[in-house]
């Protein structure tokens, strides 16, 4: 049967990896083909690269790496940041990306995902969502890169996914905000109530930090594939080691 | 020219053209690209990726003149992902007549709870027959799928099958025509092997 997923992500800054707490105060993790080939050899099922400054300073993302990220690879990876046309998106899969990510320019330009979905099928197009806990239900966020324009798009998350979906995203990434960057596991009960509406694969990030909560999440949120970043960046979980436990739990993986 | 390359890529308007170059280049393997009818027949070998729909893959072939110069190919080829399904009878997707060159239809997989569609990330093979295609390769082996539409099991034609709500054709292979349903150019070294095993093939 299909494994569940496992996917390291790095998220870019001029060319370097970089991190932050809660969506601040990026610090810098280290090179991005260093991490990427030590992410491949150390088992991860795909990886993700994302450009945190790309959407909210209107450019796009710098097509070399990704080019050689895909020189080195052998495992899928997907690229976000900056994609808003599909001159864009065709830039960065024909540097050998296997998927685009979009988040805020979707928000912007809902149709952008159907241009991107019958340009270039569904299975290229990752919707990325990010979203925040409120007393008035889960709301997308968007320009989450950029303090300064970070804010509430007007979205209830659970519409916007169905309409993503509907449109042709190929996948969603729930990046459950109220965790990110904090370590108290993945936002299970939204994490839930999304994957009720989503038919297509959906991929949990925000919160990881433990080894319990990645079982947690397979297990409680039937997610079809679970993200991190720093705990990964860091050391402190090693995904050989992270799948050992996964396979010890009754998760299927790919070891 | 193609008789220098070991391999010719079709240029069949995919994304995924990068990737696969790249593939080929970690093997060691001298590929062009190309959608020249001339350059295709005369190639030692012949890779078909697709990615996209069924309909305006097709359509492009047929635009390119390349309809016949696939069918009546002799070298090695070796379709992948949609490149395989568009070598078999037809497909469901924009309701498609493809290359007929292998037996068998396209079908979408249904909407199951617990397997979301597309198919997407690592699966296995359960090899039903043996294959110099398959040399090396292991059933404890993993590789890389992302697929919507399958090709139907237990053809004739089929080497490996693959499950996930239904089981699907994941390997075929009739005479010089080969296909693959993941992408061996994104399956690490298990996805390796079967394209060096391909390369190896006359």
């Amino acid at each position: 049967m299909l494994a569940k997923r496992i996917i390291p992500c790095l998220d870019v800054r001029d060319g370097q990896v970089v991190k932050g707490v809660r969506f601040r105060d990026h610090r810098i993790v280290g090179d991005i083909l260093e991490l990427a080939q030590r992410y491949r050899d150390e088992g991860a099922d795909e990886l993700v690269f994302y450009d945190i400054t790309a959407s909210p300073d209107g450019r796009s993302v710098d097509r070399e790496w990704v080019r050689r990220v895909a020189q080195l690879l052998d495992i899928p990876f997907c690229v976000a940041g900056g994609i808003r046309s599909i001159a864009d998106g065709e830039a960065v899969l024909n540097a050998g990306a296997e998927k685009i990510s979009i988040n805020s320019p979707a928000l912007e330009n809902p149709s952008l995902i159907d241009a991107l979905a019958r340009r270039f099928g569904s299975q290229c197009v990752v919707v990325g969502v990010d979203s925040e806990t409120t007393a008035g239900g889960y709301r997308v966020h968007r320009y989450t890169g950029d303090p300064n324009r970070s804010g509430d798009s007007g979205r209830d998350t659970l519409a916007w996914v169905r309409e993503a979906v509907d449109r042709g995203a190929g996948e969603i990434v729930l990046n459950c905000m109220s965790s990110d960057g904090v370590r108290r596991g993945y936002d299970l009960p939204q994490l839930r109530a999304v994957r009720e509406c989503c038919p297509v694969p959906l991929v949990a990030s925000g919160g990881a930090g433990t080894l319990q909560h990645f079982v947690d999440v397979f297990l409680q949120a039937r997610v079809d594939a679970a993200l991190a970043a720093s705990v990964f960046h860091s050391g402190e979980i090693v995904v050989h080691e992270l799948k050992q436990t996964l396979i010890g739990a009754g998760v299927e993986i790919r070891p | 020219m193609s008789a220098e390359a070991d391999v010719v890529v079709v240029d069949s308007g995919g994304a995924n053209l990068a990737s696969l170059g790249f593939a080929l280049d970690r093997l060691g393997a001298r590929s062009m690209v190309s959608a020249d009818p001339e350059h295709i027949a005369q190639a030692p070998r012949v890779l078909l990726p697709g990615v996209g729909a069924a309909g305006s893959i097709m359509q492009r072939l047929a635009t390119l003149g390349l309809i016949d110069t696939l069918r009546n190919l002799h070298c090695p080829v070796l379709g992948i992902c949609l490149g395989m399904q568009i070598l078999c009878a037809h497909s469901e997707e924009d309701d498609t007549r493809c290359l007929g060159i292998l037996p068998g239809t396209v079908k979408r997989f249904a909407d199951t709870v617990g397997a979301p569609v597309p198919h997407m990330g690592w699966n296995r093979l359960r090899i039903t027959d043996d294959d110099p295609l398959l040399r090396g390769v292991r059933p404890s082996d993993w590789f890389y799928f992302v697929h919507s539409y399958h090709l139907e099991p237990g053809l004739p034609t089929t080497l490996a099958e693959t499950d996930y709500s239904v089981p699907f054709t994941s390997i075929v292979r009739q005479r010089n025509f080969w296909g693959v349903q993941f992408h061996p150019e994104r399956s690490s070294a298990a996805g390796a092997r079967v394209l060096s095993n391909f390369l190896e093939l006359a």
